[in-house]
């Protein structure tokens, strides 16, 4: 960057929802400064540019990538490497980028399983001639082509090396702005890190908290808690004792529980590990056919519930492809494994 | 293709008053039991955080074995309780993605036990062995995902020179 030259922002989406870009727009009038301080140069979202515009540019040539969503084809694998090639710093911006949020619950199956659901099964489906996205096609004489789509969702970390993550479901944007304030101030956490809080939700949750002892998990549709009591006291599943604050407790305020959209408090490794044993260690029985009662009859989808938001940053990441269950009822070679 | 007998990788968790103490005595008594085995000594069962297990099975091991002091008689009063309570939540949660309880086991051993934990820890070695291996990051694989990388960057090099 020449002397007197804005640094180069580029904000790119992969497999999200465009939340994030909204939560940029959030930033209200902060917008312009955000445009007066960076020379915006890839955002697809909001200005016409296109991934050539990128390949023409040098190595590093982009200060800072703002890069939200998931990857879950190989165009999104192809463009988080070329982002990375010619971006000094890349930021995984959002739960998608960081943790895989929504789009990584496609974890739980496999491209098989969503092609059928999507393309033949689906009650507003109507597609006769049952077609399947295909990689490759000819059509009039072109040869036109479509990205293969994974098995797995990874997150952007797990593709590419990142220099920051910036939380949330989307990001709050005063959080951005802090962000971006301390990328244009070169006041940045050392490397590799998270910005943002190292607390959890509860500690800024304004509820009051006491012993806990449940005997039973509700859903919230099943209770009208009331406004002043910890949730999970009250039976409610409730993220906050895993989930990164930065939200304020926002959701806590208006009588809703936390889903953990914030991702993994610093040193969680695994958010659902965590948040079980927090949430196991209230359960007010001994016995265990009773604990795993009130865990069947209150948890339906642990999964679910556990990962909502980092199924693809988890240890296990997705679920088996063939699943012990299924496994044990192919044919075993005697009683004994059989190793190649 | 040889064919030889598949050895689980079992890692175990054992609390340090009663299991771990049993599996010593086991030892010393000269109770043969499989070298399936791997233990780790903890303080308590109650120190057992799900993410533990989750991290052997996500890197190789076949299957965890939790031993801690019978319900009622643990060194920190009632941590094992927790422990029972968090294993209940951990067996349901694998069960979704796919991994058999009998892989994770929680079993109680005092430490005047050791013939009841050598048992217990052939009956686990033998039902993974039954179950097979779990070689975990094969479910991670995406092949040729490389391939499609450089399909991508060929064809925008090609639609590149289109558009000069």
């Amino acid at each position: 960057m020449s002397e007197g030259e804005k640094p180069k922002l580029a904000i790119y989406w992969a497999a999200s929802c465009g939340g994030c870009e909204i939560s940029i727009l959030a930033l209200n009038e902060k917008i312009l400064d955000v445009a007066g301080a960076f020379d915006i140069v890839f955002c697809p979202c909001i200005m016409d540019t296109k991934a050539r515009d990128i390949e023409r540019m040098e190595d590093n040539a982009i200060d800072v990538c703002l890069f939200n969503g998931a990857i879950r084809t190989g165009e999104q694998e192809y463009m988080a490497r070329l982002l990375r090639q010619k971006s000094k710093t890349l930021v995984a911006f959002g739960s998608c980028a960081q943790e895989g949020c929504i789009p990584g619950l496609a974890n739980l199956t496999n491209r098989e399983e969503i092609f059928r659901t999507c393309y033949l099964e689906n009650a507003s489906t109507d597609n006769p001639k049952r077609t399947l996205p295909q990689t490759e096609a000819a059509v009039n004489g072109f040869h036109l082509s479509l990205p293969v789509f994974y098995d797995t969702v990874q997150t952007l970390g797990q593709t590419v090396k990142v220099d920051y993550s910036l939380p949330g479901c989307p990001p709050e944007a005063p959080r951005i702005w802090d962000a971006l304030v301390a990328i244009m101030g070169g006041k940045l956490p050392p490397p590799s890190s998270v910005i943002g809080a190292e607390t959890t939700v509860c500690d800024e949750c304004p509820r009051k908290r006491g012993e806990k002892k449940i005997k039973e998990f509700k859903r919230v549709w099943e209770v009208i808690p009331d406004d002043e009591t910890c949730l999970l006291e009250q039976g409610i599943v409730c993220c906050g004792p895993a989930t990164r604050t930065g939200c304020g407790a926002r959701c806590l305020q208006v009588n809703s529980p936390c889903i953990g959209c914030y991702g993994p408090n610093e040193g969680v490794e695994d958010f659902g590990a965590r948040l079980m044993t927090a949430l196991a260690s209230v359960i007010d029985e001994t016995e265990p056919e009773k604990i795993e009662q009130v865990i069947r009859d209150g948890i339906p989808d642990p999964v679910g519930t556990f990962y909502r938001f980092c199924l693809p940053h988890s240890l296990l990441r997705r679920t088996a492809r063939v699943p012990d269950e299924a496994r044990h009822e192919l044919p075993r070679p005697g009683a004994t494994g059989v190793k190649e | 293709m040889e064919r030889e007998r598949f050895e689980p990788k079992i890692i175990g968790f054992f609390c340090n008053w009663c299991s771990y103490r049993a599996a010593d005595g086991a030892g010393t008594a000269r109770i043969k039991h499989s070298p399936n085995v791997r233990v780790v000594r903890l303080m308590c069962s109650g120190r057992v955080d799900p993410t533990f297990v989750l991290k052997a099975l996500s890197l190789g091991a076949d299957g965890v074995l939790i031993a801690g002091c019978h319900p009622g008689e643990c060194h920190y009063i009632e941590q094992n309780y927790k422990t029972v309570r968090r294993y209940e939540m951990l067996k349901q949660t694998l069960r979704q993605f796919g991994i058999s309880e009998r892989r994770v086991r929680l079993v109680w051993a005092s430490a005047a036990e050791a013939t009841q934990l050598a048992a217990a820890i052939d009956e686990i070695v033998e039902d993974v062995r039954t179950l097979g291996p779990l070689n975990w990051q094969s479910n991670l694989a995406e092949p040729n995902h490389l391939d499609e990388v450089e399909r991508i960057l060929h064809e925008h090099a090609e639609a590149m020179e289109v558009a000069r």
